[in-house]
């Protein structure tokens, strides 16, 4: 039984080198991951092209230009213009760059929340039933009403704040984050319910290793696999969502394209323009495909009992 | 297990009441007024009699009681009336809806079917796919089925149905004419090629819902396997000389059931609660729609009884998870 | 030798009902089957008193009929009377208090009842009942009394001159209820009355059959209907809900309606759904107006909830220049092509229509962005510091420009953001969810009552012929207030004692042109002084199947108002 799941000093090294952090192990693990090793390349490479772009394409993404509108795919427009002449390419870069950064931040947001609770309620049982009854009613409250009262709240003070585009990035992202948390955490509970009672857990609280401990050291990097899908799975979901916002008049002004945005002013032009709705929902997919394959293989490189072979 | 189902059952009570209440506050506090969709030509004098006809008027906490009342104990009793031919109901007045004024359970009982038909069709389907091909991929992971399957998947998550949905309405309708776009919610089924015209109609909807299902569900399976195919206990199980396939199929995806009861159980509530996009692209106008035209109509009686119905299942499905896993894994144990 | 005859009659009988039905389409009662129709909008109850909704009004106009109806020109036509009652005929008093309807007596309700000036009575006083919350109150304004000297005769009494009468029991939102079936349904009781507001029972050619809340509608022909071989179908399949892309490609491309409803689309969108080749775009006008309202209060979230949007003037949109080189830099003609295509005409005018109302003094269809910036500088308004942004005597022309959330008004904000801030303004742009945008809720700072934006972009327009009711919302009291709980019509806050003068003796003039004069001068006004900018004469797009003939377009009262009328046409 090779139980203890982090072996500081167990791994791919050999032993006459010196003692490494367990994370090089994590790292070589991944590195020979291919499909995780793609998956990076493509995601940073999107990234790149969303922050770089605007300085190698500088063509303004809301300037008008009737006389070019609805223009094919063409070099001074890569993949043409849209029905206010618009170009697509400078919208698509611009879009990444809002729709990346609220869809990772408001993923994140989810998965911290819904892993804390998750754990919590999973671990500590006097915690569980308040934790669960506070996941149920998040569930069960209407997601719509929610967000107006949200807006309504919180949108004045933000704006005023931070700016326009920030106040409305924070709102955005907390909306998103705090309602979108209940499935993870459900997950990890039921995932840590099961694992307390696993030897290596009793082991540990045997030898009086403190809760906190435990929990860091044994218990997460077994949850680690339902987390990482969440993760995939959920970045999908916030971009949509923004899009659901942004179109419900919630989101970004107007004037702020973004994917889910493109997307779904694309969809009434899907017989004529197939391109304005197959972009936008192509890079989404790809994001997504990236992120699941460096879960994936993140979740391999974190398992101990894979890690070494 | 019993003394907790039922100690859960008796906490649900308070939780559910909380749950109402919330709602209930939630949706007084958001901004929105049932005459929104009143036309412009309406002056302001009238529309304000018409709220006050609704019942605005009155203070909020009387309106919640009443609420109270209505759900808990008129709306049982008309129940009651229906199924006995009795009148203990008559003359109460129901939970009635601010956009039509005609009791809001009328109109939730002419959804239920449509809505069990497509949205329930959908999960099924989902979970006969998706187990499987979760399995599979797990157990042969990284090779062409599980690469495939991972692409599909995640496409098919990752494309809102708002977009796929229209997507094959314009292949399938338009350009094939193989299936209807508008799902006919009078049809009745009473004969074979009456149930055949039934699954065309519900072929696309029950597609782009199944191939959302599918993707979430199957990834979860897949991941859960995974981590299961790894532990010492499988590697004992066949050491022990059992056959591989019951190998697989008895130790490692009874263990493996727990995040993905999780997902099942709380997609449940969500089967009555329909699919608000799906529904809307395909005109099955089932629960979902109803909730989505209600809250863009701020038709509060309505949303809070269709929220806290659904409260309700989830309160009780998340209940039945939590049995699941006990059965699914003795080692768990709440009390 | 026999099937050989058989068949020779048929085609004979074929050819004989051709020639017969060539012309006129006559026939039977209920010939053609069923009709289909598709609103993108689903009707939440067949009782238009209770609603108000278009949606509402339109489906319980296949049942519910009034006295009198406007044509597809907007000409009052009889419906259920037998004249229009005139001042010159006698049916109006001439001290302008009152009217006097001649009823039909050949009409009976679906049940089989007779139809009596009884039931015309009972509607009045069940709308006006104060417990009901009608939603067409406003149609019996000013009606005193309602007397039944017999079963066919109405005599409306109005407590103070009326020089236009034709509001009460005209038009769709006016129909006539039965008094049997809805005499326990007054006032407060409106709501145990489900059965009655999901089933009226009519004069009109249909009666229902299924009614589903927010779903579907069946009907099937009535068979007490006035008219011997009217309807030409049995059965109208009636569905709501979606949304306008999926109803047009279900009666243009797919083919399974027969009629779609108010087709807001892009124009590239309804000319390649046009492609289908199934259906057919109709287009009418009524007095819609996408505008752009200027607000002429201050809007400085700065204020308190009570000052903002309250206070005069606006720190620069009360310049003539500034509100004038506004209008000055817009692309109108563009805006109707991008927009609205057929569906769309320049207008420069508050009140397009009808065509006697429409002013042509202001003229505005082309853009003079040089003649903008040129007017700006002239009063003063110059980029001192380099910004990008015009400012005089330290205030900049910063704007927030608030509308619904819709395609086309996004499409419109950000070809208009650009022109203005080429002539020097720095434009923010926001849009907010419809139901919140025109809902009345006091406590949402996002009303488009509430106005806390410079400039807000929607469209407004008037039921029936007549625009006095509608001229009103320009006067300086019913500017929304914190007193009045933010309610009012006069969204810009436009406020002129000529205007208000004006307007009240529009309100006592009874004589057409003299009429038509004022109003012209009303629109103006209220246009030349910074209320508003007009964008769009909107049409209203409906499309039907080509085999469904009879279809004419009516935007003065239900778009179905003629389906007894409609027919099959043979051959498809």
């Amino acid at each position: 039984m090779t139980d203890t799941p982090v072996p500081t000093n167990a791994g791919a090294s050999p032993p006459s080198q010196a003692p490494r952090s367990q994370w090089w192990d994590v790292w070589d693990q991944f590195r020979s991951h291919k499909g995780a090793m793609v998956g990076a390349a493509f995601f940073l490479a999107i990234v790149a092209l969303v922050v770089f772009g605007p300085l190698i394409w500088d063509v303004d993404p809301t300037k008008t230009n009737i006389r070019e509108r609805n223009a094919p795919m063409s070099l001074s427009a890569p993949l043409g213009t849209d029905q206010l002449g618009r170009d697509i390419f400078a919208r698509m870069i611009e879009g990444g760059r809002i729709s990346l950064a609220v869809g990772l931040t408001a993923m994140g947001l989810s998965l911290l929340l819904g892993t804390l609770i998750g754990v919590l309620a999973g671990y500590f049982r006097r915690l569980d039933g308040v934790l669960m009854r506070l996941t149920d009613l998040f569930l069960a409250l209407p997601l719509l009403p929610l967000l107006l009262v949200m807006v309504l709240l919180f949108r004045e003070p933000l704006t005023a704040a931070f700016g326009i585009e920030t106040g409305i990035f924070i709102l955005i992202v907390s909306a998103i984050g705090v309602t979108s948390w209940m499935q993870t955490a459900r997950i990890v509970r039921g995932d840590v319910l099961a694992l307390k009672e696993r030897e290596f857990v009793l082991a540990a609280r045997a030898t009086g290793t403190t809760p906190a401990k435990i929990i860091t050291r044994h218990v997460l990097p077994n949850v680690m696999s339902p987390i990482m899908v969440s993760a995939t799975l959920g970045i999908a979901t916030a971009i949509i969502t923004e899009s659901a916002l942004s179109f419900l008049g919630l989101g970004f002004p107007p004037d702020f394209p973004t994917w889910g945005r493109l997307l779904n002013d694309g969809v009434p032009y899907l017989q004529q323009y197939p391109g304005r709705a197959f972009w936008p929902g192509l890079a989404i997919s790809l994001v997504v495909l990236s992120i699941n394959y460096v879960g994936d293989g993140l979740r391999d490189a974190l398992d101990p009992r894979i890690r070494g072979r | 297990m019993l003394t907790f189902t039922i100690r859960r059952l008796l906490f649900a009570i308070p939780t559910l009441l909380f749950i109402a209440l919330v709602i209930f506050l939630l949706l007084e506090l958001a901004p929105g007024d049932p005459m929104a969709n009143v036309p412009l030509t309406v002056p302001a004098e009238v529309k304000e009699q018409m709220r006050i006809a609704l019942g605005l008027g009155e203070p909020m906490h009387i309106r919640f009681w009443k609420w109270i009342i209505q759900f808990f104990w008129i709306e049982p009793l008309n129940v009651f009336d229906a199924l006995f031919g009795t009148s203990f109901a008559e003359g109460k007045l129901r939970i009635i809806s601010w956009q039509n004024r005609a009791p809001v359970f009328i109109a939730i009982a002419e959804r239920i079917p449509q809505t069990l038909w497509v949205v329930g069709t959908a999960y099924v389907v989902a979970i006969l796919i998706a187990v499987p091909v979760g399995i599979y991929s797990a157990y042969k992971q990284y090779s062409v089925f599980d690469q495939a399957g991972t692409f599909v998947t995640m496409v098919g998550f990752s494309v809102p149905p708002f977009f796929s949905g229209v997507l094959v309405i314009i292949i399938f309708a338009v350009q094939l004419k193989w299936f209807p776009s508008i799902y006919d919610t009078t049809h009745v089924v009473n004969s074979w090629d009456a149930f055949l015209f039934q699954v065309r109609q519900m072929f696309l909807p029950v597609m782009v819902l199944a191939l959302q299902i599918t993707s979430q569900l199957s990834r979860f399976m897949r991941a859960s396997m995974l981590d299961n195919l790894q532990q010492d206990y499988v590697r004992t199980a066949r050491a022990k000389g059992l056959k591989e396939r019951a190998v697989v199929l008895v130790h490692v995806l009874r263990n493996s059931m727990i995040p993905v009861v999780t997902v099942i159980a709380l997609g449940v509530p969500s089967i009555f609660g329909g699919a608000i996009i799906t529904e809307q692209v395909f005109k099955v106008n089932g629960i979902g729609q109803l909730l989505i035209t209600a809250i863009q109509a701020n038709d509060l009686p309505m949303v809070q009884t269709l929220t806290f119905i659904f409260a309700v299942l989830i309160v009780l499905f998340n209940l039945l998870a939590d049995v699941l896993y006990g059965i699914l894994d003795p080692r768990i144990r709440y009390d | 030798m026999r099937t050989r005859t058989a068949l020779m009659c048929s085609v004979a009988g074929a050819l004989l009902a051709q020639m017969a039905f060539a012309d006129g389409h006559e026939g039977e009662r209920g010939r053609d089957g069923e009709v289909s129709i598709i609103y993108w909008q689903a009707p939440s109850t067949l009782n238009p008193f209770l609603s108000g909704g278009t949606k509402d009004v339109e489906s319980a106009s296949l049942i519910l009929e009034p006295l009198a109806r406007f044509d597809e020109t907007g000409t009052i036509t009889p419906w259920l009377a037998t004249e229009i009652p005139t001042v010159e005929n006698g049916g109006v008093a001439e001290d302008l208090t009152q009217i006097t309807w001649k009823l039909r007596n050949d009409i009976v309700w679906s049940d089989g009842t007779p139809f009596t000036s009884e039931d015309v009575k009972f509607t009045w006083e069940y709308c006006t009942h104060p417990e009901g919350g009608c939603a067409q109150i406003t149609k019996f304004e000013g009606v005193e009394s309602v007397e039944t000297p017999d079963a066919h005769t109405v005599v409306v009494n109005f407590s103070a001159p009326k020089p236009y009468p034709y509001t009460a029991f005209t038009g769709g939102e006016s129909p006539i209820l039965q008094k049997a079936q809805f005499e326990q349904c007054v006032g407060a009781a409106a709501s145990t009355c489900t059965e009655q507001n999901f089933g009226p029972i009519g004069t009109g050619p249909f009666v229902v059959t299924e009614f589903r809340t927010n779903d579907v509608i069946s009907y099937a022909a009535n068979e007490n209907y006035r008219e011997p071989g009217k309807p030409a179908f049995a059965t109208v399949n009636f569905k709501g809900g979606g949304d306008a892309d999926a109803a047009g490609r279900a009666v243009m491309q797919t083919g399974e309606f027969d009629y779609a409803w108010n087709l807001q689309l892009a124009p590239e969108v309804i000319a390649q759904m046009e492609e289908g080749g199934l259906g057919t775009p109709v287009v009418g006008f009524g007095p819609l107006v996408e505008r752009i309202m200027l607000n002429n209060t201050n809007p400085d979230p700065a204020l308190g909830p009570d000052e903002r949007s309250v206070i005069r003037p606006h720190p620069f949109l009360s310049d003539p220049a500034v509100y004038n080189a506004l209008s000055m830099a817009i692309d109108r003609p563009l805006l109707v092509e991008i927009g609205y295509g057929q569906a769309g005409r320049v207008t420069c005018n508050w009140v397009p229509a009808p065509e006697a109302f429409n002013s042509t003094s202001i003229t505005c269809d082309t853009q003079d962005l040089d003649g903008a910036k040129a007017m700006l500088e002239e009063a003063g308004w110059v980029d001192s510091n380099g910004d990008g942004v015009r400012e005089k005597d330290g205030v900049e022309l910063r704007m927030l420009y608030q509308t619904s959330t819709n395609a086309v008004r996004q499409d419109f904000q950000a070809l208009i953001k650009e022109w203005w801030e080429e002539i020097g303004f720095a434009v923010e742009l926001r849009n907010v969810n419809a139901s919140v945008f025109f809902g009345g809720d006091a406590g949402s700072p996002d009303t488009f009552q509430k106005f806390y934006a410079d400039v807000e972009m929607y469209a407004n327009t008037f039921n029936g012929t007549d625009p006095q009711a509608y001229l009103a919302n320009g006067l300086c009291d019913k500017a929304p207030q914190p007193s009045s709980q933010w309610q009012g019509e006069n969204i810009s806050r436009f406020c002129m004692e000529e205007y208000d003068a004006l307007w009240n003796e529009l309100s006592q003039t009874a004589q057409f042109e003299e009429r038509t004069r004022i109003a012209k001068e009303l629109n103006d006004m209220i246009v030349q002084n910074g209320g508003m900018i007009p964008l769009v004469h909107r049409g209203r797009l409906s499309a039907h199947a080509n085999s469904l003939g009879g279809i004419k377009l009516n935007v003065w009262d239900s778009e179905l108002w003629n389906i007894a009328d409609w027919y099959r046409i043979d051959g498809s």
